[in-house]
């Protein structure tokens, strides 16, 4: 599995995330989290993994973890056509605007997030939100769970078949209570 | 005009007095004033006159930054790191490096206009002479040039006149490129700032680039009814010699369909264009053709239909030239901003260009003399087109087959492709036989060619998808209506108070390039949706195509189901890039015609009065380019929002406004002084969305102005209410933030939001003179 930045020109300086090498290591980085946030973006409908959508994956990862999840884009309606309830929807740019203010106090009002996890946004649009938080969220940890190898997030899983990708979000979901 | 040159000389001057001799008496300028409308306080505004205002926008806004790049390699103390806070050798850090990035392509941008400009102009005064009249609309345009007015104070008269005006825009570029220099302006709000001249001055070059060629090469003069164009690679008759046109400027194009129609050859030959070139062809001559979006430039030429390729300048791909001698087609660089190294053959006789170029001894020439250009191309066409018989490099079907079996599935044509289209999977179909996965690309693929390039073994990866969907391209037969150019002032007096009082629900200005995430169809959807529900809907430039480039059950496309005028469901193309200012002209003359604002040189009250008042946004849904940049500034700081696609992320600032923090959203009522919560209308000023369906729930939201009546608000917040719900599943959460009165609220609505506003704990507020100058107070509070 390439840890190389999955669109070819989209490279970091001198700032790199660390690679997930194995689900374990996400898993330990939730844990450790007081305050973490999900951003699901648009392709969520648009990855089928192992006959099942994306979107599926990530329900059941968030219903297991407890994570709060932020849809961007139109996602709110196919999480509730779902039956899920994401903590809150807004712009994939307005939640990124929201992360880089420090007095920013989350979505439920009860503290700056201090992990930040994204998956599923267009390639290109999440690299750039990540190096905004980068640059401008010193003290945010931010991830992604998506297949391809983000370098600015500060933890990327690296570029894997759908097949694993489908294999890591269940395993991290087994990894929390109530997960299956 | 308001100034005039005078020059006294006299080689000997007798008088009582005294003698005098060699006398040369130069005044600058005489004001020669017969605009009986005062002049505003910032005519010819400086890059800092107006950052007053500049800082109010970008208080209210704030820049959300996403660098693209960590690095800063502009000078040789470079590359520096500015990563998380550090600053560079010079002592920028990120935000001030972004917001100087977004400078220098907003002045690159506004230096492209501006050029553009200043080659029409001086190419017209050349021809016609200074005192040929602008006129853009005969007795139904009174106000021909409002940005021009608002901005400089001009009212120009003819193109003598436009000529002053563009100097005052090469002064300002000049000045705001120079502030980008290495150790110059040292703080990103600033720096913004003057990205916001550079739009203004992007506005004003593009009015004078548009107003001087609709006065003299007689393009539709505002005009509802303008034609419809023939659109599509389907519509060119391949009988025929094919002379295609690729960029701008308009001018060498002129003296093709000039040199035709002398020679009674118009309808021997097919003139077609990709771009703005060719839309301001169709203005000029209805039976020249629209190929497509500026996306299309391989597939128009890989196809093989183009005998003759010219080129002028601006989104010009750059391997045009290579990509036509692959094709044995000709090349005419007609720009002296785009020379393509070819041999500057201006002043060879027209015989010696045609026999080099038709005999392959050169592969293209540089003609600089627009006449001659149309002379060249015509003969160039009607003797190669039989030699060349539409030489195609795309491969057969059994070509690519074999072909594919070779592709190694090493991913490095996804990775390189900005859409992150499944290239390695649609080749593994295809080397099984099965082609539809590269058909299926087809709509989505923007024609970058990026796919090519990342290919270890060449692959000729865009000319597979090309052939793979070459049914659907040659079966693109549409229309796109010829750009109409200005909006008339009797159009404005009809819509200006149902505009203003919200009650048509927003103008929809959808303009800019071809850099779509998945074809262009969205643009078309968005458009519908829309013009059905009653909006204003602008286009310009690819965007106009794309818009024209679908049909309805009906089987009508969008400029044959909607009329063109300038009213609640009107869907009007201006026209090409630089007829842009006839939609934020729209906007300043609702201010002007209907509100009996004062235009000139008072730039500060009118930005003011559309941004709280005209209920307009811009999509660029497939923005790409620099020029595109300085477009959407312009309207920034007119304080129109501006939404773009998913791509326009890459512009790597937008401006936010925060919606949760209710001391962003004060204005004052002007009627008393009192500082009123307007709540987040509009909520941003520049803004990357995700999706067509996010789009859509956003334009909506942003044609909200804190000026509406309550009827016009009701109207408003159904539409955004209904999209929201059809598209999100759910009430907006933001509903109390809009609702100021009981009155507000749409009538089916009335019991569900009554609910939300309970527990919210929402409370009435007034409806105020909104102005956020307290110069436009008219009566202060004790």
């Amino acid at each position: 599995m390439s840890c190389e930045p999955w669109q070819c020109a989209e490279i970091a300086a001198t700032k790199k995330a660390h690679p997930i090498n194995k689900p374990d290591v996400a898993v330990a980085l939730i844990k450790r989290a007081a305050r973490p946030i999900l951003i699901v973006g648009s392709n969520a409908t648009e990855r089928c993994l192992e006959d099942k959508l994306l979107i599926e994956y990530l329900i059941d990862f968030a219903r297991a973890s407890k994570v709060q999840v932020v849809a961007t884009a139109h996602m709110v309606a196919e999480f509730l056509k779902r039956g899920y309830e994401p903590a809150d929807f807004m712009s994939a740019m307005d939640i990124g605007n929201r992360l880089v203010d420090p007095d920013w106090q989350g979505i439920d009002g009860k503290g700056h997030p201090d992990l930040a996890m994204f998956v599923a946004l267009p390639y290109y649009m999440e690299s750039l939100i990540l190096c905004g938080l980068k640059h401008f969220a010193p003290d945010l940890r931010t991830m992604t769970l998506d297949n391809l190898f983000h370098p600015h997030a500060s933890w990327s899983f690296p570029n894997a078949p759908l097949k694993t990708w489908a294999e890591n979000l269940t395993v991290m979901t087994s990894k929390f209570k109530g997960g299956k | 005009m308001s100034k005039k040159g005078l020059r006294i000389k006299a080689k000997e001057l007798t008088t009582d007095i005294a003698v005098v001799k060699d006398l040369d008496i130069s005044i600058g300028k005489i004001v020669d004033d017969t605009w009986e409308e005062p002049m505003g306080p910032t005519p010819m505004p400086h890059i800092s006159t107006l950052r007053n205002w500049d800082m109010k926008l970008l208080n209210k806004y704030k820049p959300f930054y996403m660098p693209d790049c960590d690095l800063c390699c502009l000078c040789t103390y470079g590359k520096c790191d500015l990563t998380a806070g550090k600053r560079g050798a010079c002592g920028l850090n990120i935000a001030d490096q972004s917001s100087r990035i977004v400078l220098i392509a907003c002045s690159i941008g506004a230096a492209t206009h501006t050029g553009h400009a200043r080659h029409v102009v001086d190419h017209l005064i050349e021809k016609y002479g200074r005192n040929h009249p602008v006129d853009v609309g005969g007795l139904n345009v009174d106000v021909e040039a409002p940005v021009t007015r608002l901005v400089t104070g001009i009212k120009p008269e003819t193109l003598g006149d436009l000529d002053e005006v563009l100097t005052y825009c090469e002064t300002q570029v000049t000045h705001l490129l120079s502030a980008a220099h290495t150790g110059q302006e040292a703080n990103n709000l600033d720096f913004e700032s003057k990205a916001f001249h550079a739009g203004r001055v992007d506005q004003v070059g593009m009015e004078v680039a548009d107003l001087a060629q609709i006065s003299v090469f007689d393009f539709p003069k505002a005009d509802p009814e303008a034609p419809l164009i023939e659109m599509g690679l389907g519509t060119i008759d391949k009988s025929k010699p094919v002379i295609c046109c690729i960029g701008h400027n308009v001018v060498p194009s002129v003296g093709i369909i000039d040199y035709m129609k002398e020679n009674k050859l118009d309808n021997r030959l097919e003139v077609v264009g990709l771009c703005c070139t060719a839309i301001d062809n169709s203005r000029y001559f209805d039976r020249a053709k629209i190929v497509g979006p500026i996306s299309w430039e391989l597939r128009v030429i890989r196809s093989g239909l183009v005998d003759v390729l010219v080129l002028d300048e601006q989104c010009v791909r750059t391997d045009c030239s290579l990509e036509a001698e692959r094709v044995h087609a000709p090349v005419i660089a007609a720009s002296e901003k785009n020379c393509i190294g070819y041999k500057d053959r201006t002043n060879d006789p027209v015989d010696e260009i045609v026999k080099d170029l038709v005999s392959g001894k050169v592969p293209g020439v540089l003609i600089l003399d627009p006449e001659k250009v149309g002379e060249v191309a015509v003969k160039v066409a009607q003797k190669i087109a039989p030699i060349r018989k539409k030489t195609t490099i795309l491969p057969s079907a059994e070509e690519i087959v074999k072909l594919a079996k070779t592709c190694r599935q090493c991913n490095l044509c996804q990775r390189s492709c900005p859409q992150d289209l499944n290239i390695p999977a649609a080749l593994k179909a295809a080397a099984e036989g099965n082609l539809a996965p590269l058909t299926d690309l087809y709509e989505e693929c923007i024609g970058c060619g990026r796919c090519e390039e990342a290919c270890p073994i060449k692959l000729q990866i865009h000319s597979f998808i090309l052939k793979a969907g070459q049914k659907y391209m040659l079966e693109e037969t549409n229309f796109c209506r010829a750009g109409r150019g200005a909006v008339q002032d009797v159009e404005i007096r009809a819509v200006g108070g149902p505009i203003v009082l919200g009650e048509i629900p927003g103008i929809l200005a959808a303009v800019g390039c071809a850099n779509y995430p998945h074809g262009g169809k969205d643009v078309y959807d968005i458009c519908r949706e829309f013009a059905q529900r009653r909006f204003i809907v602008m286009t310009s430039g690819c965007s106009a195509m794309s818009a024209g480039s679908y049909r309805n059950e009906e089987g009508k496309t969008l400029y044959e189901e909607f009329p063109g005028s300038f009213e609640a469901g009107g869907v009007l193309n201006v026209g090409s890039c630089v007829s842009n200012p006839h939609i934020a002209g729209a906007a300043i003359k609702v201010a002007n015609i209907f509100a009996k604002r004062n235009l000139r040189g008072n730039y500060e009250e009118i930005a003011d009065y559309i941004h709280n008042r005209v209920g307009a946004v811009g999509l660029a849904w497939g923005a790409y380019s620099q020029k595109a940049a300085s477009i959407a500034s312009g309207f920034w700081s007119l304080g129109v929002p501006v939404l773009v696609g998913p791509h326009g992320a890459k512009y790597r600032r937008m401006l936010m406004g925060r919606s949760d923090k209710p001391e962003n959203w004060e204005v004052y009522d002007a009627r008393t002084g009192d500082t009123v919560n307007v709540g987040p209308a509009p909520e941003h000023l520049f803004q990357t969305v995700e999706t067509p369906q996010e789009a859509m729930v956003a334009i909506a939201k942003l044609c909200i102005r804190p000026n509406d009546t309550w009827k016009g608000r009701s109207i408003k917040l159904s539409h955004y209410i209904d999209l929201h719900k059809r598209h999100y599943g759910t009430m907006p959460k933001d509903i109390h933030q809009f609702v100021r009165t009981m009155a507000d609220i749409p009538m089916t609505m009335k019991d569900e939001i009554k609910e939300i506003l309970k527990a919210k704990g929402w409370k009435e507020s007034v409806i105020p003179d909104p102005t956020m100058l307290p110069r436009m107070i008219r009566k202060r509070k004790e």
